[in-house]
């Protein structure tokens, strides 16, 4: 694979999954993630499904494995960018992202993040 | 591209094969001229039939042809393998049953983004799904 999937972007990981991803890159990229979340301690993990074509059943379970896995690290996953014809395909397969947190952009993703860390700092002064 | 493509067929032998088999069934798609929401319903019902073949039926062959007769253009794939079969369809159809604590939707699921589905099955001998995807010239629909 010739592009980097994970980029820092200050204190958010910006994730891209895309559709030439076997299910071994895609538990890799899961691995490689939680790794990445050890050590730079993000606020939040943007999720871009933007590249991805189809999400079948296993890609659905490794993207609510990849929030479940940040989440106990302390940070937020926002799934972005998922295709209108992925979305309705989704729901007609049965797969639903409930429970997560999604975007339609990355530029709502980051809002979203800064969002939740506005309510965060006011609970915790 | 346009006009009918031949039939392929591809080995599933690791997880690669099912990105190959879903590329070439986005090819049929399209060349069929089916709708963004048609071609992405009908290769996500290939990835997880494929995904079964390889990791129920321990691998197998995929087949992936377009066909035309007087009623119009349908695409059609076949998964075969000469795994464990399936003892009981009506359960492994069901919504949520899974034997490997996977998630339980690929055959139900795939059923349903289909407009034609059938499976044979034999314990001990294999699994053969075969499914239908009618193009939209086809008439009577
Ligand atoms: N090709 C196959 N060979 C043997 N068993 C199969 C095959 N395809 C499906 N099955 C059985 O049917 C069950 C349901 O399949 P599926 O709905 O795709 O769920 P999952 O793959 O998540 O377990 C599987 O757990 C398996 O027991
Ligand atoms: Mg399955």
């Amino acid at each position: 694979m010739t592009t980097q999937p994970v980029i820092r972007l200050d204190d958010v990981l910006l994730v891209s999954l895309h559709s030439d991803m076997g299910d071994e890159d895609a538990i890799r990229l899961q691995d490689d993630i939680a790794d990445r979340v050890a050590s730079v301690a993000p606020r939040g993990v943007l999720l871009d499904l933007s590249a991805v074509e189809i999400i079948d059943s296993f890609l659905a379970r490794v993207v609510h494995d990849m929030a479940a896995v940040t989440a106990t690290m302390d940070a937020v996953t926002v799934v972005v960018g998922i295709r209108p014809a992925v979305a309705i395909t989704m729901a007609e397969l049965g797969l639903d992202l409930g429970g997560l947190c999604t975007a339609l952009t990355v530029d709502a993703g980051l809002r979203e993040l800064r969002a939740r860390d506005e309510v965060r700092d006011r609970e915790r002064p | 591209m346009s006009g009918p493509v031949s039939a392929q067929a591809i080995h599933v032998g690791s997880d690669l094969d099912i990105v190959r088999i879903r590329k070439v069934v986005r090819e049929h798609a399209v060349a069929a001229g089916l709708s963004l929401v048609d071609q992405t319903k009908l290769v996500t019902a290939a990835s997880e039939l494929a995904r079964n073949t390889l990791v129920h039926g321990g691998g197998g062959e995929v087949t992936v042809s377009t066909e035309g007769d007087e009623r119009g253009t349908t695409i059609r794939l076949v998964f075969a393998d000469r795994g464990p079969g399936i003892d009981d369809v009506d359960k492994a159809l069901t919504d949520g049953f899974t034997t490997n604590s996977a998630l339980g939707l690929g055959l139900g699921g795939a059923r349903r983004l289909v407009h034609e589905f059938h499976i044979d099955t034999e314990p001990g001998r294999g699994t053969t799904v075969r499914i239908g995807f009618h193009a939209p010239n086809r008439r009577g629909r």
